[in-house]
């Protein structure tokens, strides 16, 4: 049975159209796995009796020959989004008890698909962090693992990571505000997909910063991220940002043909003290390229060194606005109010237990970079460089560049608690090489690609150009073939 | 730019987030840590430089302004961690 979980989606979909497999059975693997993996810490509120209904539905559906490409596949869903009487916390104790009345669009269109979700998984703190430890669940732990240290599965989306690469789902949902579908997927070894800013409706999923948020597919291939952003895609009259574009049949465009195609590599990308490791997966990912066919051209993208500073101004101002909501009125957790505490004590008794310590230092900066006097020297002024960091990439496309090659992190996956002591803006280096994705609204994907010397998958990037998730998704189609990478985490849990 | 104990505590009242006066040095340090790395951007030349408002090309859409989905006060206080008589409760706010 515990085979049925490795499945991959386009697998799963073409063995059920066949019959050789029902979604029930699928379900169940899934399920069983689940059970056996509390040590992950990936699921946080496991729906089995929903899952079973939803599968049954999906074999019903087959049946009678009306099945999606989605339509029986069992997911993981991450906490960020809002999904209709399931709790749904964005891993915060200030969301303690929320269920939703409402289903987030990317939900609903998977289950009308006849998509199964099997729980809620795991993550950073209302999506603020890069290693999954800010959650109030506690960690999802990496099943990657180097000797006997614990390591992070990355983060905001670390349980959709460990989830995916132990096999307890065939795919998982994640979001990117900085890089956190792809920071993670590089750091267990699966595939990740940040959509064009646009492609995915935002409407229903919890929100960080709604400038940069997107959500996207973390899945076990290149083929499995094309089918399943086909099935959250599309336009949504419930968010204003989302577009009206095409969606196009992104599985199709996978031809592996990426001949005459030009590959750009930017040189600020080459980090001082990057490990040996990575600088040689990246040469290793240029030279595949180019034995792909490709034409690979050495580019320039000059304020690069900005985008994470840029970041930080931008995401925590943001945040501040989409976090005042939580004061302890409409939904989630409520302080106990003392004798004649009032409804400032009420706001601010609730917002300081309800927080944790990441969300609470993120939401302060955010005010403070829109207070008053510092509006134009902080914020105003991270919007200018955002527009710089932009332009930078609006012009190596117009000299006929298709995709960007880069590192997917700085390194493989690290101990938990390793960064306990660091100060924060060490770990905010973890989204150097994905963040300037997300300011420019660009399509961005993680690939696995090889391992370091302890046996640590480690991934690589390729940017494309805006609205072209299929032409990138093919580059990395071509990318994942001539890697190869099959290498899984042995089983520890 | 520095942030002293002062200035966390005018932030931390802003943010409506209750902060205990042993941890407002630690807080301040935190500020400063992050505010300096901030401090980058200083040295970008963005003379001529329009705030990006808009990472897509796209005007935002209007609709009419309707009730589209109302008339469900139930759902709406469903969560709510006090609500009566088909309002959310709140401390009293005037005497």
């Amino acid at each position: 049975m515990s085979e049925l979980s490795k499945l991959k989606i386009a697998e799963a979909r073409d063995a059920l159209k066949k019959g050789e497999v029902t979604s029930l059975e699928l379900t169940e693997a899934c399920l069983a796995e689940i059970e056996g993996a509390d040590a992950l810490g990936a699921f946080v509120h496991k729906t089995p009796e929903r899952a079973r209904e939803m599968a049954e539905a999906a074999d019903a559906r087959i049946k009678a020959g009306e099945a999606a490409a989605m339509t029986g596949i069992p997911l993981g869903i991450k906490d960020l989004f809002c999904t209709e009487g399931v709790d749904s916390q964005a891993a915060s104790r200030i969301l303690e008890g929320f269920r939703p009345e409402y289903e987030s669009t990317v939900t609903r269109q998977l289950f009308e698909a006849g998509a199964v979700m099997l729980g809620k998984l795991n993550m950073d703190e209302f999506a603020m962090g890069s290693s999954n430890e800010t959650s109030t669940y506690g960690n999802a732990v990496n099943p990657w693992k180097a000797g006997e240290q614990a390591l992070t599965p990355g983060g905001s989306s670390g349980g959709s990571a460990s989830a995916v690469a132990a096999d307890l789902c065939l795919a998982a949902t994640g979001t990117d505000t900085g890089g956190s579908i792809r920071q993670p997927a590089a750091f267990t070894g699966i595939t990740g997909l940040k959509p064009t800013y646009g492609r995915v409706s935002r409407w229903g999923i919890i929100a960080f910063a709604s400038s940069l948020d997107q959500a996207g597919p973390m899945t076990k291939d290149v083929r499995d991220a094309a089918i399943m952003l086909q099935a959250m895609a599309g336009h949504d009259p419930k968010d204003s940002t989302s577009s009206e574009q095409a969606v196009p049949d992104f599985e199709a465009m996978l031809t592996g043909d990426i001949k005459g195609k030009t590959i750009g590599i930017p040189r600020e990308y080459r980090l001082d003290g990057m490990p040996e490791e990575i600088e040689a997966l990246w040469a290793e990912g240029r030279k595949m390229l180019e034995d792909a066919g490709a034409k690979v051209i050495d580019i320039s993208l000059p304020h690069t060194k900005y985008a994470l500073p840029t970041y930080y101004v931008i995401a925590p101002a943001e945040a501040s606005s989409n976090l005042a909501r939580y004061d302890g009125v409409r939904y989630g957790r409520r302080a106990q109010l003392a004798q004649g505490d009032g409804i400032t004590e009420m706001y601010e008794k609730t917002r300081a237990e309800g927080f944790g310590h990441e969300v609470q230092r993120r939401v302060m900066v955010g005010t403070y970079v829109l207070s008053a006097g510092f509006y134009d020297a902080y914020y105003n002024r991270a919007r200018k460089v955002r527009t710089l960091i932009k332009r930078d990439f609006e012009e190596v496309f117009a000299q006929g560049v298709d995709a960007i090659l880069t590192p997917a992190t700085p390194s493989a996956a690290f101990g938990l608690g390793e960064m306990q002591d660091a100060d924060p803006v060490k770990m905010y280096l973890n989204d150097v090489f994905t963040v300037t994705v997300n300011l420019a609204g660009l399509p961005g994907v993680s690939v696995p690609a090889g391992t370091d010397r302890q046996g640590l998958p480690l991934g690589l990037q390729l940017i494309g150009r805006p609205w072209e998730e299929g032409d990138l998704l093919n580059t990395a189609y071509a990318l994942e073939r001539a890697a190869g990478f099959v290498a899984k985490p042995e089983r520890w849990w | 730019m520095s942030i002293d104990q002062e200035t966390a505590k005018h932030v931390a009242k802003l943010a409506r987030i209750r902060v205990e006066e042993e941890r407002l040095p630690e807080l301040a340090q935190e500020f400063n840590t992050i505010l300096g790395f901030i401090e980058q951007l200083s040295e970008v030349d963005v003379e001529g430089v329009e705030p990006m408002v808009s990472v897509t090309p796209m005007r935002l859409k209007r609709r009419a302004d309707a009730v589209t989905e109302g008339g469900q006060p139930e759902r709406v206080l469903k969560n709510a961690p006090d609500a009566r008589e088909g309002f959310f409760a709140v401390p009293k706010v005037v005497e």
